[in-house]
């Protein structure tokens, strides 16, 4: 199977890689985090053009593939000003498309949570800011937590999409050593291992916190009825 | 020069280079439409083969659908298309392209449908299968009778779903050479200079038709509702 040899050659390469979609992956879900929190407020101003707009932005990115997102901002983006290098288009693309999933994850956690802690809370004198900071987003988090890790572990995947691109990433450097070898199939089983464990892993840390951001809910609680609830996502 | 930022002569946008490539673009919109339709065909038919093998095929069954499963859904699509497109040369299957793709599409639409059929399988209530042995049914009519179509109304707006994300994920296939969407997009921006223009076309055809689709879904699932 693989030469050992050509680890030890293009380890630095795959490391750096590696290093490069850890961070397209990182910034990438950080932009679409903030960007998708930002929408979901606009959102709730009641002026009807601005929704539409949002409402418009978020059917056009969960309705477009992400390869065609990336061609638009990396290619199309020269033609009307926008001249980026290929790691930055990477990973403003991967906010773009992320905010889209991320603002409606985001909606359904504040929908649900109860009006009447908001009400409490506006009447005991609370600015519109602190109760967002203090009630709102609390418990949008508990809720919202799990649909945030699976949305960060499908960011993961789309990564490998940067690759084309040439976003100088895991996929794309391993494409590169791939064609200067020729061992394309030794690579590739490789790369889907390792994507393979890379999700995996992700996934497990995801559950972790999970667990964590919601242990209260086992504290809290008497006894048995809610610990089933927190463990039952696990 | 005031205009024309990106050293492109003229105006920054001009739509007339769209209704040039139109037809191209609709031509390869259509092949991007049949090779999904295509992918979720196979995908349809594994997810029922792996999702009833898990259910009744015992423990060897289960374990190998859960690693086919985590395998399509962990790793990348990107990944698992290029494995197959260089894989079945190697083990002298000579397929073109757009063979592999509908594999690779199939394969990876398999693992999430025999998820979705399970999720409606457990929706269908114990009692009726139950039932169903106590009155003598053999296990092949269980199934065909009572789980599956039950089973397959409950799962018609995941089923959709699924058929839309796949459609999406078919652009990926522009990597391997099949003339579909994207790939023609790419063709036509890289000889005319105008990849906003061409690429916004292709985004627009590619809205369009997960609209129809997701209206197609709507109007499937008010039929079924109905019956």
């Amino acid at each position: 199977m693989l030469d050992l040899s050509l680890l030890v050659q293009y380890g630095p390469a795959l490391l750096r890689g590696f290093g490069v979609t850890i961070l397209c992956w990182g910034a990438g879900c950080l932009i679409g985090m903030v960007l998708g929190f930002i929408l979901m407020l606009l959102r709730q101003i009641p002026v009807k053009p601005l929704r539409w707009v949002i409402r418009a932005y978020i059917e056009v990115i969960r309705g477009t593939p992400f390869l065609i997102q990336l061609f638009l901002l990396y290619s199309g983006g020269p033609s009307i000003g926008l001249r980026l290098e290929a790691t930055a288009a990477g990973i403003l693309g991967l906010g773009i498309y992320g905010s889209a999933y991320f603002a409606e994850i985001f909606r359904a956690g504040y929908q649900a949570v109860p009006k009447g802690q908001v009400e409490a809370a506006l009447s005991l004198g609370m600015s519109y800011g602190s109760i967002l900071r203090r009630v709102i987003v609390p418990a949008m988090l508990v809720s919202t937590i799990p649909s945030i890790v699976n949305m960060m572990a499908i960011l993961t995947k789309e990564t490998v999409v940067l690759s084309i691109i040439t976003v100088p990433e895991l996929m794309y450097e391993m494409q590169t050593m791939a064609a200067e070898t020729f061992a394309t199939f030794e690579t590739i089983v490789g790369m889907a291992l390792f994507y393979w464990l890379l999700v995996e892993v992700v996934s497990r840390l995801g559950r972790r916190l999970e667990a964590r951001v919601t242990r209260f809910l086992t504290h809290a609680s008497p006894q048995g009825s809610s610990t089933q609830t927190a463990t039952a996502r696990a | 020069m005031d205009r024309g930022f990106a050293g492109i002569e003229g105006p920054s946008m001009k739509f007339s280079v769209i209704i040039d490539a139109l037809p191209h673009l609709l031509g390869a919109a259509v092949t991007t439409v049949w090779v999904s339709l295509l992918g979720v065909l196979l995908g349809q038919v594994i997810g029922l083969a792996v999702c009833v093998a898990r259910q009744s095929g015992g423990r060897a069954a289960d374990m190998a659908g859960g690693v086919y499963v985590s395998f399509f859904r962990g790793v990348p699509l990107l990944i698992q298309l290029l494995l197959i497109y260089y894989m079945l040369p190697l083990i002298g299957i000579d397929v073109p392209p757009l063979v592999a793709s509908i594999a690779a599409l199939g394969l990876a639409s398999g693992a999430y449908v025999s998820e979705i059929y399970r999720g409606a399988l457990n929706a269908v209530p114990h009692g009726q299968s139950e039932a169903a042995l106590a009155l003598g049914f053999p296990d092949r009519s269980i199934w065909t009778r009572i789980l599956l179509p039950q089973a397959f109304r409950i799962s018609v707006p995941a089923l959709v779903n699924e058929l839309i994300l796949l459609l999406k994920a078919s652009s990926l296939i522009s990597v391997v050479g099949v003339a579909e969407l994207t790939r023609t997009s790419q063709t036509i921006s890289a000889a005319n200079y105008r990849p906003l223009e061409i690429y916004l076309a292709a985004g627009v055809i590619y809205l369009a038709i997960n609209g129809a689709l997701a209206l197609f879904g709507t109007l499937v699932e008010r039929r079924l509702q109905q019956a």
